[in-house]
């Protein structure tokens, strides 16, 4: 069903705008995949970690985070 | 390796600690009374700061931006120099913040209730106001930014970017959408207009949800849940997955509030295709909240905190798969205009917003005074009356959305209208009204509880305004080659930059089509700028927030044709500054109340007669009598000011009109006000409801001129 007025249908290639903004997405959505696929475990689970650090001195110092 | 020494200060997450608690119950309080108002029409006693137009607004305001804007604050005050391992960029610019963040409140607070509003939704407030949240915002911002810079931590944890997200999000929202010209003080018309107002409307008000609602309380759930849990959070892959994806998505799905409107096929898809891509990142935030209490679910029975952290989780996953469904044309041809709507926002605020705020509040005071909470009973009563509350509320009103709109879609086998009245379909669903106002009652009483408990917390802890800390200075980290995504994590300002492209490409790629082909929006010949006395009608129907219950926006279905008359065309509403096209039918759509011979129409003494006591003209009526129109007179000193600025938007009124449209304002007013009298009603020519009916009667009349 034609729903709406005809705004915008003569823009020339106004259907590539959205399409423009999918690729855009799928591309860093791709590398983002690829990224977390190679990062280690180890500096995951190390960054999970970091609200759990508490306010002592020590233990900042003995958390990985710092021994980069 | 060194150490440095420094504090955290927190008095300024206890001031936004403070204001969350006393705008939560302010806010809630207000959204009780309307609850009741629509129960009992004549609650507000005929006083017109007390209406229902009119607190509705100060409602969602007061819930948005006072009680979930300083709950946001108030966590982001304590986590973010935690996570950074620094104190607070700046203490001044903390207080700033804050005082001026309550300053803003207050004058929303004064402002809506005395009718001064752009009456575009959840943008109410008008431009001094406008004004005054920019540079606030833009002072948090500066704090935000800067203390990222200064941070003692090579990682930037997952909280902090969408804090970041948050910050950037909001402030070209804001700007994009409040830019208006002033008439005065306290009176502006937007520079858009009709469907590229809606389009920037919605594009704003999804995303307020999206980015005031959402973004910076997943941010607090990435820190509280696992401190509360004593457990990392469960994949901080996912976290980077997700964070993107959802800051990247979330600003496409505006033009889903507008399915089957006059907005652009193409622009209508854009917004359900992103909608539902939605539930994928929105999912990834959910699961990575919940699994994170994995091997500690034993610690949710005996926790106040985490239960309540539980359960608004639970209330994101549900209604962030609960949008994309109402994204989607054919639920939402259902569900637009109801109260599952209500619905469905209250599952994000009662549940999401409220439990996360109160969980957090519940493990930030005995922290913050340095002692137990008072009563871990109360604490779990106000678990059970919140999310018993919240049940309360919204089932009915699911029940009450999807009945009404049947009844509205029903036809008769003869082909008419089942319920053409639109008053029986309202009175089928008062009962439901009722079970909500005690949903409401319930989880208000559970705050209370709260608020209770949390000042007897205070009471038997001492305030730590300031605790300890050490950390190396950033520049003695070994250096390693950052690669990927490390590279930006470690870099705030790049970070920020990449946050501002990323939310930018989906507002640009909805945006430039409309606004560069403008003279491409079908204008229709017979559609012309409104008199001067409908356009001080007009600011009328703003003032009284008649939009709050009124949509003005006949979707194309045989059901709405026949009920309101002709479907309704973008070219209709071009010089309408602000667009009204609504949100909500409490009351029937008024996209053609003046058709004569519409399937809608009334006279003017109808009008007259049922502005004065509604009852009196439907007596099951729910809407409340505005006596006022009736006695006050109308100021036409601002008509030559508001036909110029209107001028200055491109409505074309004549040249040097402005200084006669007073003449024709009187001469329309008179004609309307001797109809009334002939009739037998006694009323002067310069009373505000005679603009008002003015007003009302030209609508949708415009395209009928031709025929």
């Amino acid at each position: 069903m034609k729903i709406v007025t005809n705004v915008l249908e003569n823009i020339a290639q106004i259907q590539w705008f959205p399409i423009i903004g999918l690729i855009i997405f799928l591309t860093l959505f791709v590398f983002l995949v690829m990224h977390v696929i190679r990062m280690s475990r180890q500096d995951a689970d190390t960054y999970s970690r970091l609200p759990l650090e508490e306010c002592d001195g020590e233990q900042a110092v003995n958390n990985q985070m710092f021994k980069q | 390796m060194e150490l440095q020494k420094f504090t955290y200060e927190n008095r300024i997450t206890r001031l936004f600690m403070n204001a969350t608690i006393l705008w939560g119950i302010v806010g809630m309080l207000v959204g009780l009374i309307i609850a009741l108002e629509l129960i009992f029409p004549h609650m507000s006693q005929n006083i017109p700061w007390l209406s229902f137009g009119r607190l509705r607004p100060l409602h969602t305001n007061a819930v948005i931006f006072a009680f979930v804007g300083n709950g946001m604050f108030a966590g982001i005050y304590y986590s973010t120099p935690r996570l950074l391992k620094t104190p607070m960029f700046s203490e001044l610019l903390g207080k700033i913040h804050f005082w001026g963040w309550q300053l803003i409140i207050v004058a929303a607070a004064i402002t809506l209730p005395l009718g001064y509003t752009v009456g575009k939704e959840y943008a109410e407030l008008e431009w001094p106001i406008d004004i005054a949240i920019a540079l606030i915002w833009v002072v948090f911002g500066i704090n935000l930014i800067m203390t990222t810079i200064k941070r003692r931590t090579k990682h930037i944890y997952v909280a902090i970017w969408f804090y970041i997200a948050t910050f950037v999000t909001v402030a070209v929202l804001h700007i994009v959408n409040s830019i208006a010209i002033p008439v005065s003080f306290l009176k502006s018309y937007p520079v858009y207009a009709g469907i590229q107002d809606a389009l920037v409307q919605w594009w704003y008000g999804h995303n307020a949800v999206a980015f005031f609602l959402t973004t910076p309380y997943l941010g607090l759930m990435y820190y509280f849940v696992p401190k509360a849990a004593n457990r990392p959070i469960y994949s901080y892959k996912l976290s980077i997955i997700h964070f993107w994806a959802l800051i990247f998505l979330y600003i496409w799905a505006g033009p889903h509030h507008l399915l089957y409107s006059a907005l652009p096929d193409w622009a209508q898809a854009l917004g359900v295709v992103f909608s539902v891509m939605l539930i994928a990142p929105s999912w990834g935030g959910m699961i990575n909240g919940l699994l994170t209490l994995r091997g500690a679910w034993d610690k949710v029975r005996e926790s106040p905190v985490l239960k309540m952290f539980v359960v608004g989780i639970t209330a994101y996953g549900m209604a962030t798969f609960e949008g994309p469904m109402l994204s989607l044309k054919s639920v939402n041809a259902i569900s637009h205009f109801t109260d599952w709507t209500i619905a469905h926002v209250h599952i994000g605020a009662l549940g999401w917003n409220g439990m996360i705020t109160f969980g957090m509040l519940y493990w930030m005071f005995p922290k913050l005074y340095n002692t137990k909470l008072f009563s871990v009973k109360l604490a779990n009563a106000h678990f059970w009356l919140a999310t018993t509350g919240m049940l309360f509320f919204a089932i009915p009103l699911y029940f009450a959305g999807f009945t009404q709109s049947l009844m509205w879609k029903q036809f008769t086998e003869e082909g008419y209208l089942a319920y053409p009245n639109f008053i029986e379909t309202v009175v089928q669903i008062l009962p439901m009204y009722y079970i909500r106002a005690f949903g409401g009652a319930l989880y208000i009483t559970g705050v209370i509880l709260m608020i209770y408990n949390l000042i007897k917390t205070a009471g038997i802890g001492k305030f730590v305004s300031s605790e300890d800390d050490e950390a190396p200075a950033l520049h003695t980290h070994k250096h390693e080659v950052d690669k990927g995504h490390r590279i930006i994590e470690g870099k705030p300002v790049l970070f920020t930059i990449l946050t501002l492209v990323a939310i930018l490409i989906g507002g640009i790629v909805e945006f430039v089509p409309m606004f560069m082909v403008k003279s491409n929006v079908p204008t229709i010949a017979s559609v012309q700028p409104y008199t001067p006395l409908e356009l001080q009608g007009r600011d009328i129907y703003l003032r009284e927030g008649c939009y709050v219950c009124h949509s003005q926006m006949i979707r194309p279905f045989r059901s709405e044709v026949e009920r309101y008359g002709e479907y309704s065309k973008a070219g209709e509403a071009v010089y309408d500054h602000p667009f009204q096209y609504g949100s909500k039918r409490t009351g029937p759509d008024l996209a053609r109340e003046g058709v004569k011979g519409g399937p809608i129409y009334k006279p003017d003494s109808w009008h007259y007669n049922h502005f004065l006591d509604p009852q009196k003209m439907v007596a099951q009526s729910i809407m409340p009598p505005y006596p006022w129109l009736i006695t006050r007179d109308l100021d036409i000193s601002s008509t030559p000011k508001k036909i110029r600025v209107m001028q200055s938007l491109g409505v074309p009124y004549p040249e040097g009109y402005a200084e006669k449209a007073n003449d024709d304002l009187l001469k329309q007013a008179n004609q309307i006000a001797q109809g009334l009298r002939d009739g037998g009603i006694e009323v002067e020519d310069t009373k505000e409801v005679i603009a008002l009916i003015a007003y009302i009667q030209r609508l949708g009349t415009d395209i009928k001129k031709t025929e």
